[in-house]
């Protein structure tokens, strides 16, 4: 009883510091939306692949970078409804 | 039943403490018309008050850790106390422990005055939304103190009066007389003439009377009369005069011999008793107790055994205003000092039962232990009354009855469960529901710190959740919390600061204010205290500018010192709480008490210099600019003031000079050292305290020269303080001494040290010491480089006659002699002969404190000897130690062998004479002497010759010493345990690991549990300093008995090993693998544990180095060990996966995580989340790449796909 208030207490305030980790409760939606934002913080906070990119895309690595970041509102579409 | 003063009620806030006067005294002669005792009392002439000198004092005797809560000006108190309470009174061994967990047994006279106040009836909230919710309204509170306040005074007239030979009416004279003739009313006795008369008050327009209560006491009472209709009062906004009458409480109708206690409801006043009793109720042994025979009688029985109205009797009526004492919850059954028969509680048939008290509670279960006063209070849980019953209020007063007993004497887990609930609950139950229950707990004399602590707990929790339902509870709460606020414990001020900050933050300023205002000019000194104490912590707990205008009206009050006086004192308790906090508001509560300084009351101005002090001494460096104005009054008051006052005038004085810039410094000293130099000669100790004190704080400001203190005060300091009396008193003592040392960093060295020195020669051991210590700081903190050759000798000279008459152990000679001679260094070389002849000379001494001390010295002086190129001395000296080995006093073998090793230390094992090789064997046996000190420093004596020069040493001597040394890693002391430790690397080092690593790995078979695991560091320590090869094999080896210990020791060593050797671990990867493969498969979840932390090493050690393939196959064999559930277990396991996941890279163990983490079942979603969160947080960035790629397009991380 006591452990499992202090492992909540314990999980609540390691993610005020990180906000993409998670708990058996994370739903999918939850997941994928930090997983996106990871990736896409991750292009845009590795130049090289930022270049590489946007060569691929045809773009300036300005316009790419972006791009990415609008991306991250919402990376992987509208939560679902709550159903209850 | 009449005593001789039976007639005189007393109302609730009257308790003086000598409400057992109606009671006849044991060693009182009965007849007074014979021995003189009528009329006379015999305490005329004496306080009777705990406050000396006063009605009102400044609480000058609480002191808190040693040091006072507010500056003090009569010191002698707490010197007669010294050995009453506290660390230095004598533990009473018939006292039972019980009794000393009490807090009550170990407050001063002072703080059990607490007792004296009784939880006052619930007041109104006037925010409430229903307004008015009955409670006393604030207009209420004030009237009542005004009859208290009146009370009091007219008590302190009659006490008067009867002081001064006035006896004729209120002595006792016997209704009975043979020719009197008979009463015209019965129930009327001549002394309740005169209380009638007094009374007078109650009827509405004399509570305006009450209100000129600070005039002069004297008045006479019809004169005030006739005065108080003709003139119309001035009143302030803060202190309006209630016009009403005050309602008379109707008291229920009661047998006239009643006089046992009624059960006490919470919400009801119960009148206070004299503080001071012990708690009464007593467990009686079997046919001990006679309580039922001395139980009062009833009415039905005094009827038959006494003559009736047939025979001319009558029964009197109890006289008007006549209330038998009701006895209210945690008060004592008894007034101080009475040792008749004991009257039993209410509900004897229960409380007096001592043997019988269960420990079991219905619907609560089993307690960790239940008192006879908890019967007081949950009693009424045991009564076996059926619950269906009963209405939803007494269900709930029982629910929170049961809560709260398993609160205060459940076990923890009972504790914690019970707590939640009322927590939980708090708003469901009420406030009143609650407070009704738990405040009376508290005020339980038998009360222990711990109940104490979880009862202000639940308080905690509640108010959080009730908020401002606590309204009309706060002057309750304030009622018991404010003690806690004088308590000597640190951490009980803390709870009980915490808890008024929360009261403050949940009722609102107006409300608090309007709770507390009427307690600012209580009559009773206590009150007034610490209820300023409580509006300090209401103050930094809503802001000081919110209460700023309310002190200012205070502290400016018309109509009674008393408030001004509180007033001021929460001002000085502020800066006490919040420290340099205070800076911006500065200016503000400077400006409050300024004008207070010029106050026609005494302690008023006192009170108001002392909280200028705490404010120049918050903000000390700055804010100078916010004493402008008070600094004039404050050094013209100065002049005029006399005894206690001068003493915190100077006090105020002396905080505010540091703060001034150079200038004005000088000038103000300049003004005010005239009479501080003047008070050196006073006999009164706290003004010396302060002269004290502010001759150190001047000394430091810049603007004091040096010229100035050798010219004007030097000379008188010295004449007045430099005297033995001074170091007879330790508080003095400690004083001079820093004084002195503050002194000297401006005055210079010589100067000082040279007034002082031939003190060190003095008769007085005391006042020698105080020399040494002084001289000792002097130097060590501005060297000896202005010591001419003169002083230099004579320093030598007084500190080797200090040393050598030393007779009471006090390492402060020695560190004195030892900074002396450090300081002077190779100066000190012409006197190292003579120093050298007085310690052999000590060491034969037959007194073994002496010798001791010799040895102690020598340790303490070697590096000097040796930067003079004395090593013959030196050597000298450790043959003569070396003689002293056979020493059979512990401390003094301890001491002898530290200075050994400091003469090693110096100069050199070679050099070393008597040689290493003899040295050794005679430590050898003394390795095995249990004393810490002795193993301390043989252990580091040999550990430094093993180090050094193992070779000096035949290999089986060392051996003999290991063998010693495995006993010492059960030693209790973490040093000692790590010196052997380290010792058997140094050894294992020079003989080689084998023969060593024997003997350990011996040692794993043993039961201890501290002596395994010490061997398990030795062995990993051998490892490390003999390189893992020469010991591994043996280690693994040994793997193969097949013993639980043995393999779990094995384990560990492994795991120390392999932390030490960190990327040597490579090279023994493989090796180690199949014996870590069948340790992780091992049943024994230890054994698993132990395993984990290896794997954990190997694989931090590993990092980089190619050796993937082993931790994978590791990996696969920790991976199901993570649904482990118990702590330190899983613990293990996750560290161990995570230093595997640094060695092969994160995305490898991704693939393990993904399995779980959407699993079905909560139970293994759980430890996988734990492991993606570690791993999210130690490597996010690598985790990006491993993600899975998903086949929804919104999902889907197309960039992945860009390809070029």
């Amino acid at each position: 009883m006591a452990d499992k208030l202090r492992a909540q207490q314990q999980l609540e305030a390691l993610q005020a510091r990180y906000i993409g980790i998670g708990s058996a409760d994370t739903t999918k939606h939850e997941w994928t939306s930090n997983i996106a934002r990871d990736s896409l913080s991750s292009y845009v906070g590795h130049p090289p692949l930022l270049q590489y990119m946007s060569i691929g895309l045809g773009q300036t690595r300005e316009k790419t970078r972006l791009q990415l970041l609008e991306r991250m509102v919402r990376p992987v579409g509208p939560p679902p409804e709550q159903q209850d | 039943m009449a005593g001789p003063r039976a007639g005189k009620s007393r109302a609730n806030g009257a308790a003086n403490g000598d409400t057992s006067n109606n009671k006849q005294s044991l060693n009182e002669a009965s007849d007074k018309e014979l021995y003189s005792g009528n009329g006379v009392d015999k305490y005329s002439g004496y306080d009777t008050s705990i406050a000396v000198a006063d009605h009102d004092d400044d609480m000058e005797d609480v002191q808190l850790n040693g040091r006072t809560l507010v500056g003090q000006y009569t010191a002698s108190k707490e010197m007669m106390d010294e050995y009453a309470h506290g660390d230095a009174g004598e533990a009473d061994i018939l006292d039972s422990r019980e009794k000393q967990a009490q807090i009550a047994s170990r407050e001063t006279d002072y703080q059990r005055r607490r007792f004296d106040r009784a939880l006052s009836p619930s007041r109104a909230d006037p925010f409430a939304k229903d307004g008015e919710d009955g409670g006393q309204s604030y207009q209420d509170v004030m009237k009542q103190r005004e009859f208290e306040r009146e009370e009091v005074r007219v008590q302190r007239l009659v006490e008067e009066k009867e002081r001064s030979g006035g006896n004729e009416v209120l002595d006792h004279q016997p209704t009975l007389q043979d020719n009197a003739p008979p009463a015209a009313n019965g129930d009327r006795t001549p002394p309740m003439e005169k209380k009638r008369k007094r009374r007078r008050w109650d009827d509405g327009e004399a509570a305006a009377a009450a209100a000129a209560a600070d005039t002069p006491a004297a008045t006479a009472e019809a004169k005030e009369d006739s005065k108080e209709e003709s003139e119309p009062k001035k009143r302030s906004r803060w202190s309006p005069a209630p016009e009403e009458k005050a309602p008379e409480a109707a008291a229920p109708a009661r047998s006239r011999w009643d006089t046992t206690a009624v059960a006490p409801s919470g919400a009801a006043t119960p009148a206070p008793t004299a503080n001071g009793a012990r708690p009464t109720m007593q467990t009686f042994a079997f046919g001990t107790d006679i309580s039922n025979r001395n139980a009062p009688l009833s009415d039905e029985q005094l009827d038959v055994m006494l003559p009736g109205e047939a025979e001319g009797y009558k029964v009197l009526e109890a006289p008007p205003g006549y209330e038998p004492a009701r006895r209210p919850v945690g008060m004592p059954a008894l007034p101080t000092g009475y040792q008749g028969f004991l009257l039993p509680e209410a509900d004897n048939s229960l409380a007096a039962m001592g043997k019988q008290l269960p420990t079991e509670i219905p619907g609560v279960g089993d307690l960790q232990f239940f008192k006879n006063e908890d019967m007081k209070y949950f009693g009424k849980l045991t009564d076996g009354a059926d619950e269906n019953e009963m209405t939803v209020e007494e269900l709930k007063e029982r629910k929170i009855m049961r809560l709260l007993l398993k609160v205060k004497n459940g076990t923890p887990p009972m504790r914690k469960t019970a707590l939640r609930q009322l927590t939980d609950n708090a708003r469901q139950f009420g406030a009143g529901a609650l407070f009704n229950q738990i405040l009376p707990l508290l005020m339980e004399r038998s009360l222990e710190d711990q109940e104490r602590h979880l009862l202000v707990k639940v308080i905690d929790r509640v108010l959080y959740k009730l908020d401002d339902l606590v309204r009309p509870y706060v002057h309750k709460i304030l009622v018991v919390i404010e003690p806690l606020l004088i308590d000597q414990d640190y951490y009980a001020r803390v709870e009980g600061r915490e808890i008024i900050s929360n009261l403050a933050k949940a009722a609102g300023l107006a409300h608090m204010i309007s709770t507390m205002r009427p307690d600012l000019d209580h009559q009773d000194e206590y009150v007034r205290n610490t209820t300023a104490r409580a509006f300090a912590v209401v103050a930094s707990a809503l802001g000081i500018p919110a209460l700023l205008p309310f002190l200012r009206a205070v502290c400016r009050s018309k109509k009674s010192w008393h408030a001004r006086h509180t007033g001021v004192k929460i001002v000085q308790q502020i800066p006490i709480l919040m420290g340099c906090a205070i800076l911006p508001h500065l200016k503000g509560l400077v400006e409050c008490i300024g004008e207070n300084l010029n106050d026609e009351q005494p302690k008023v101005r006192m009170v108001t210099a002392l909280a200028l002090a705490a404010l120049a001494e918050a903000a000390s460096p700055y804010g100078i600019e916010s004493f402008d104005d008070i600094l004039n009054p404050l050094w013209t008051g100065a002049r005029r003031q006399r005894g206690k006052a001068l003493a915190s005038f100077l006090k105020a004085v002396g905080y505010v000079i540091p703060l001034m810039d150079e200038e004005y410094s000088n000038y103000y000293t300049s003004q005010i050292m005239e009479i501080v130099i003047r008070e050196f000669q006073s006999p009164d100790e706290e003004m010396k305290k302060v002269v004290l004190k502010v001759v150190s704080q001047c000394s430091n400001t810049a603007g004091v020269t040096p010229v100035y203190l050798k010219d004007n005060v030097l000379p008188e300091f010295f004449k007045h303080f430099w005297v033995r009396r001074m170091a007879l008193d330790k508080r003095n003592y400690r004083q001079v001494v820093d004084t002195t040392v503050d002194l000297a960093q401006k005055a210079g060295v010589a100067e000082i040290v040279g007034r002082i020195v031939n003190n060190m020669k003095d008769e007085n051991e005391a006042y020698r010491k105080m020399t040494v210590e002084t001289i000792d700081k002097v130097i060590s903190t501005l060297g000896a480089h202005d010591v001419d050759q003169r002083l230099e000798e004579q320093l030598i000279d007084g500190v080797l006659v200090a040393f050598q008459d030393q007779t009471i152990e006090d390492p402060i000679v020695i560190d004195g002699f030892a900074t002396v001679v450090n300081a002077l260094g190779e100066r000190t070389k012409t006197y190292l002969p003579q120093i050298v002849a007085t310690v052999l000379a000590r060491l034969n001494n037959k007194s073994a404190t002496v010798r001791q001390q010799a040895a102690d010295l020598i340790s303490r002086i070697t590096f000097v000897m040796q930067k003079c190129d004395e090593d013959p001395q030196l050597i000298k000296l450790a043959q003569a130690l070396y003689e002293y080995l056979g020493e059979e006093y512990p401390e003094v073998l301890g001491s002898i062998l530290g200075a050994l090793r400091a003469i090693v230390t110096v100069v050199g094992l070679h050099a070393m004479q008597p040689p290493i090789k003899d040295l050794l064997p005679r430590l050898t046996p003394i390795l095995r002497n249990r004393h810490e000190k002795v193993q301390e420093n043989t252990i580091d004596l040999v550990g430094r010759i093993a180090d050094r020069g193992a070779n000096y040493v035949n290999p089986r001597e060392w051996m003999r010493i290991c063998f010693e040394l495995l006993d010492m890693l059960k030693a209790h002391k973490k040093g000692i345990r790590r010196a052997a430790n380290n010792t058997f690397g140094y050894i294992a080092k020079a003989i080689g690991p084998q023969d060593v690593l024997a003997t350990l790995l011996g040692n794993l078979r043993v039961q201890e549990r501290q002596s395994r695991v010490c061997t398990a560091v030795a062995i990993g320590i051998v490892a490390e300093t003999c390189a893992p090869f020469t010991v591994l094999p043996a280690l693994m080896n040994e793997y193969r008995v097949p013993e639980l210990n043995v393999q779990n020791g094995v384990l560990k060593s492994l795991s120390f090993m392999f932390e030490y050797i960190g990327e040597m671990a490579k090279d023994y990867v493989y090796a180690i693998t199949p014996l870590l493969e069948d340790a992780l498969i091992d049943r024994d979840q230890v054994h698993r544990q132990t395993a984990a932390s290896v794997v954990k090493h190997v694989a931090l050690g590993c990092v980089g180095l190619d050796c993937e393939d082993a931790m994978i196959h590791l990996l696969n064999l920790l991976w199901p060990n993570l649904f482990e559930t118990s702590p330190h277990v899983i613990d293990r396991i996750i560290e161990a996966i995570e230093g595997v996941r640094n060695a092969i890279g994160t995305p490898l163990v991704m693939n393990y995580i993904w399995a779980g983490l959407f699993h079905p079942a909560r139970k293994v979603r759980q430890p996988y989340w734990r492991i993606y969160n570690d791993a999210y947080v130690q490597s996010a960035d690598a985790m990006v790449p491993a993600f899975p790629t998903f086949e929804e397009e919104n999902v889907r991380r197309h960039e992945l796909d860009i390809f070029i």
